[in-house]
């Protein structure tokens, strides 16, 4: 399968302590990849380390952009060059911007996608205005797309629950994306909410052609999204392949459920 | 109604006041005639007032917090008053008009002394409005502001000085002058948020006083600079009072430009871009917003107002020394943006006009200016968190799915 992302023996020491040791992760073009781990395993360190807001200590994380045959080595870079290449993520704990409209907030994701600098929003000429129209239009169509049009001039801080986390990920999509990365998105979520964002996430895979990586705790939600998985435990990866693999992998449960003592 | 539980507490504040009063405003110790004197009537009226004062401290916290009740149930937002004249056309364009009317007239009706005044005020207006880029749309609490003031005033009158550059050739030079001084603080705050971006900045202003008031060959120390010209119209020298109307001009001038790019740069991607960064820097980051290069735009064109008034300041006043470039004016400016409503543009005119035109008019109680001062910024941030008139920002309203058919 042709992959979007590589990522090779990525380690990430915090002073002494080692959060991530020579962990290798692939996503293909078209596939959903889960992380998958017990609490502190270091699966948001990873997500950290490749969107840059942690310098990775070593390893490389290699993109492979369409259209382009050779890979990106983006470690290193800043978060917002980062989204720029085409790697948008979405945050454990819901990071929006409560004051400010959805529809805004998504067009912040439109951000990096527009060019208007001092100049041309003082004078407002044809060509900003054009901008501005064009990411109001395409930030609209992306709040239908996943359903949160009937919220679109709320401010962000009075939606429910369920409605704050998927706009996380239209807000994403909006800086277009070719690997979506998603931060335990169910977290908090009841039943129905997390299975309205299964069908969610499968068909931004889907219709959108967006590769998804995702840290989940809500194993039903694993076994049933994900292509494949990987599994680390005290920063180091110990299991990898499709959630039938893993479901019966005895690393996997002993990190999970603690080793049998019989003494 | 009055319960007996709001006496109850009225009766324990006036005794708490009485008490706490007690050693300053009864006991009075006689040195001459080595007697104490106790003044009772002193006790007696401190009761009595804190009783009262309790009472209606009380009266309005009450109404505040039933007034925020009725709008979380009935569901219904209470509009601001500047809100809705601003959305009826019909109230909005007369209300204007009249306004504008007013400004101009103002210097034909009103003494020398008043137009002075309010010269002075449009310079705070000004300020506010750069400020408020920094501190009400970024979220940048910059204590240092009045150092880009500074900036301007100092070129004017030493490009003057030593090159004789006219009034309007230096306001572009000190609003670029300005912007770079700006930069020049924005680089090395980059990282800070905060309390210590708050520190760095109070530390950068006074760098920028104690230079000018040290550096004796450049800028001639605490003795400043004299003479300034005034600004000349087409060339002709102007006298005082016809100068001094001339700058009211120009400032209306300046202030309707600062409000016209403040107000376009609120609603476009980069204002965008600041709000977002005062919400959640590191999302923002992650939406792929250039946090640094944000963060120095807010600061350049913050700056840059401020370079522009302390141009015409200089010209104003004829006379610049580091005495009008104290933290002082700094936390002035800041009170400006608080006070009138952070983000809001009406606000921070409103809230200059109060705080600069209020001292002027109560010159009979000057002594007690410090403490109307206090009492105000407290009463305001009890009863009125969000400022004079609270920032309501435009959002981006989508008008309905026909439009995006039309586009």
């Amino acid at each position: 399968m042709e992959p979007v992302l590589k990522v090779q023996d990525l380690g990430m020491n915090f002073g002494g302590l080692r959060a991530l040791d020579a962990v290798d992760l692939d996503v293909g073009k078209n596939e959903i990849v889960a992380l998958i781990g017990p609490n502190g395993a270091g699966k948001t360190t990873f997500f950290n380390c490749i969107t840059g807001i942690y310098p990775p200590t070593e390893g490389d994380v290699l993109i492979f952009p369409q259209g382009k045959d050779r890979p990106k080595r983006i470690n290193g870079l800043k978060p917002n060059k980062v989204t720029e290449k085409g790697l948008a993520r979405t945050f454990q704990n819901i990071r929006l911007f409560p004051n400010m409209t959805v529809l805004e907030n998504v067009m912040i994701g439109r951000h990096c996608r527009m060019r208007a600098g001092v100049l041309g929003a003082v004078l407002r000429g044809r060509s900003t205005m054009r901008e501005e129209k064009a990411a109001v239009m395409d930030s609209y169509a992306i709040l239908e797309k996943i359903g949160l049009d009937p919220f679109v001039n709320e401010f962000a801080k009075n939606l429910p629950y369920g409605a704050q986390r998927r706009l996380e990920i239209a807000r994403a999509m909006a800086t277009e994306p070719f690997l979506l990365l998603l931060d335990e998105p169910a977290a908090g979520m009841n039943p129905n909410e997390t299975r309205d964002l299964d069908k969610l996430i499968k068909r931004i895979r889907d219709e959108e052609g967006i590769s998804i990586l995702l840290i989940e705790h809500d194993m039903k939600l694993v076994m049933s999204l994900s292509d494949r998985i990987f599994v680390v435990d005290y920063g180091k990866k110990i299991a990898q392949g499709t959630p039938e693999e893993i479901r019966n992998n005895p690393a996997v449960i002993k990190a999970y459920l603690g080793e049998e003592t019989d003494a | 109604m009055i319960t007996f539980d709001q006496i109850k507490k009225a009766v324990l504040v006036s005794v708490w006041f009485m008490f706490l009063t007690f050693p300053i405003m009864v006991i009075r110790v006689n040195p001459v005639e080595r007697i104490v004197e106790w003044r009772w009537r002193n006790m007696l009226l401190i009761g009595v007032g804190s009783f009262i004062l309790s009472f209606v401290w009380h009266y309005f916290i009450r109404r505040k917090e039933l007034g925020t009740q009725k709008a979380e149930v009935g569901g219904e937002e209470t509009i601001p008053l500047a809100q809705r004249i601003l959305e009826k056309k019909a109230i909005y364009r007369p209300t204007l008009a009249v306004l504008g009317i007013c400004a101009l007239v103002f210097p034909f009706i009103f003494s020398l002394y008043q137009t002075n005044i309010m010269v002075t005020a449009l310079i705070y207006v000004m300020l506010g409005l750069g400020l408020n880029i920094v501190v009400g749309l970024a979220g940048l609490l910059d204590l240092g502001y009045v150092a880009f003031y500074a900036v301007g005033a100092y070129a004017y009158a030493l490009l003057n000085y030593h090159f004789g550059l006219s009034f309007w050739m230096v306001l572009p030079i000190g609003a670029a002058l300005g912007a770079t001084f700006g930069i020049l603080l924005g680089f090395p705050v980059l990282r800070l948020r905060g309390d210590y971006l708050a520190i760095v900045t109070l530390g950068f202003g006074e760098i920028i006083r104690i230079i000018l008031e040290n550096w004796n060959e450049f800028s001639f120390g605490p003795s400043g600079i004299a003479n300034i010209p005034r600004p000349s119209l087409l060339g002709i020298d102007l006298s005082v009072h016809a100068a001094t109307i001339y700058i009211y001009y120009i400032m209306i001038g300046l202030c309707l430009f600062t409000i016209f790019v403040v107000n376009r740069l609120q609603d476009s991607r980069i204002g965008r871009a600041w709000i977002a960064l005062r919400e959640d820097e590191t999302a923002c980051q992650a939406m792929g917003i250039d946090k640094a290069k944000t963060k120095l735009t807010a600061f350049a064109l913050g700056a840059t107002w401020a370079g522009m008034s302390g141009v015409v300041f200089a010209a104003k006043t004829t006379f610049v020394n580091p005495a009008s470039f104290t933290i002082w004016e700094s936390i002035i400016i800041l009170c400006i943006v608080v006070l009138g409503g952070m983000g809001s543009i009406l606000g921070v005119i409103a809230g200059a006009l109060v705080l600069i035109l209020m001292p002027e008019y109560l010159r009979a109680f000057s002594e007690f200016r410090m403490l109307a001062f206090g009492v105000l910024l407290v009463v305001m941030m009890v009863f009125r968190p969000g400022g004079l008139i609270p920032n309501v920002r435009r959002t981006y309203k989508f008008e309905g799915v026909t439009e995006t058919k039309k586009g």
